[in-house]
């Protein structure tokens, strides 16, 4: 029924705000939220993800305790500089555990050795460009 | 933050049936509560003594710090949106919007006229006419232009179609992000409206067992999904409030937090965290209840 599921951003998995406080980030991440820009509202962020504005408001201070957001009076949340900078190495610093530990732990399930998975890797990357 | 409405001890009897027993809370200003429960667990009682439509048979309460029975200053500021609101036998829904813009001083003409527009009401129709979807749309028409203070709406989208619902939803967050007030919104189907609560009330056969900020409700528990040897191992000694089975795969649902410490232990023995839906807790918190009257009954 809500938008939350349908684009498959956010779930049941964990509190909501820290889901909204995590798609603000991703847009920062991927540059398409600039530093120095404006970050989107509370209504907006509530309208978009169908979910109450108080719960859209504690994910936009979560970033702004953070340092990746600040607050400029009567205009609204900007990305702070450097803030890219500061949620990649965040993001490099937790890769291995996000996303590096339940590969190995399926790999090892299917019994695929260490240097199967590098193949694979290698063989991934090589196709991923022209794909 | 202020409170709007105070309650203590709210109890309503029958000849042959508590529908409510010993409710206590208080509903803070600018917030949307759900009002949650099954059928028959003493929602739409509360709100009628709430709204002063209706009498308590023991406790008191306050609505904006006064008592609300025949008080003028009280009862314009309230909105209630009865899920069966019974209108004159002959009134078309021109009529019920004319009648409520005259009792509500914020009441949006022009707002009630996008709605009309959205829910597509025949609005020259009697309202005897009208289907049930249409009179629910009539209500929540009513409940949003009105701009209340404080508004109840009970189980608003009885006979809905799945496009009316969403414009329900969608409407009642925007007109609250621009009007902060205070909503109440009761309802069985937790799932869809979950995510636009702040703060949960959750009634079972006539008394309140939860009352809780809606993030803290969410966060109270997770399913713990794997081999079934390991999820017991691991879930040996908490408080588990589920269990399924299937095969040699099981899924145990305990209450409390995990660490990051335990998260990787857990994923180390293989087994996954599944999330728990706010409906799936509410349930789970009305049977767990149940199983306690139960078995204080036979003790």
């Amino acid at each position: 029924m809500n938008r939350l599921s349908s684009t498959g951003g956010i779930d049941d998995s964990s509190p909501l705000f820290l889901q909204i406080a995590e798609q603000v980030e991703d847009s920062i991440v991927d540059g398409s939220l600039a530093e120095d820009a404006q970050a989107p509202s509370t209504n907006e962020l509530a309208a978009f993800y169908r979910i109450n504005p108080a719960t859209a408001a504690k994910g936009l201070n979560l970033l702004v305790d953070k340092g990746v957001l600040e607050k400029r009076r009567g205009i609204g949340m900007f990305v702070t500089k450097g803030a890219r900078a500061a949620l990649l190495a965040e993001r490099r610093a937790a890769f291995a555990t996000r996303f590096l530990d339940p590969v190995v732990t399926e790999a090892t399930r299917l019994g695929l050795s260490i240097e199967d998975l590098a193949a694979l890797l290698a063989e991934r990357t090589r196709k991923e460009p022209t794909a | 933050m202020s409170v709007v409405i105070s309650a203590r001890g709210l109890g309503k009897t029958y000849p042959r049936t508590t529908a409510l027993d010993d409710v206590s809370f208080e509903l803070e200003e600018g917030k949307v509560y759900g009002l949650l429960g099954r059928n028959g667990s003493g929602k739409t009682t509360l709100m009628s003594i709430l709204t002063a439509q209706g009498f308590a048979s023991r406790g008191s309460f306050t609505v904006f710090g006064q008592q609300a029975y025949e008080n003028a200053d009280v009862l314009k500021r309230v909105c209630f949106v009865r899920e069966n609101q019974q209108y004159p036998n002959d009134a078309k829904p021109t009529h019920a919007f004319e009648a409520a813009s005259l009792f509500f001083q914020n009441w949006d003409a022009a707002f009630a006229a996008r709605l009309v527009e959205e829910f597509q009401i025949p609005h020259r129709t009697r309202i005897k006419k009208l289907s049930r979807g249409q009179l629910s749309a009539v209500g929540i028409v009513i409940g949003l232009a009105s701009r209340a203070d404080l508004t109840f709406f009970d189980e608003p989208y009885l006979g809905l179609d799945a496009v009316s619902r969403q414009v329900f939803y969608d409407q009642l967050l925007a007109d609250y992000a621009e009007n902060p007030r205070t909503v109440v919104l009761s309802s069985h189907l937790i799932d869809e409206v979950a995510n636009l609560l702040e703060h949960v009330l959750v009634l079972d056969r006539g008394r309140l067992i939860l009352d809780a900020a809606a993030d803290d409700v969410r966060g109270s528990a997770v399913s713990i999904v794997g081999d079934a040897a390991a999820v017991a191992t691991f879930t040996a000694g908490r408080d588990v409030i589920h269990q399924e089975r299937l095969g040699r795969v099981a899924a145990v649902t305990v209450m409390g937090r995990l660490s990051s410490e335990e998260r990787s232990r857990m994923a180390a023995a293989g087994l996954e965290l599944a999330p728990v839906s706010l409906q799936q807790l509410v349930v789970r918190a009305s049977q767990h209840a149940a199983t306690l009257e139960s078995t204080g009954k036979a003790a």
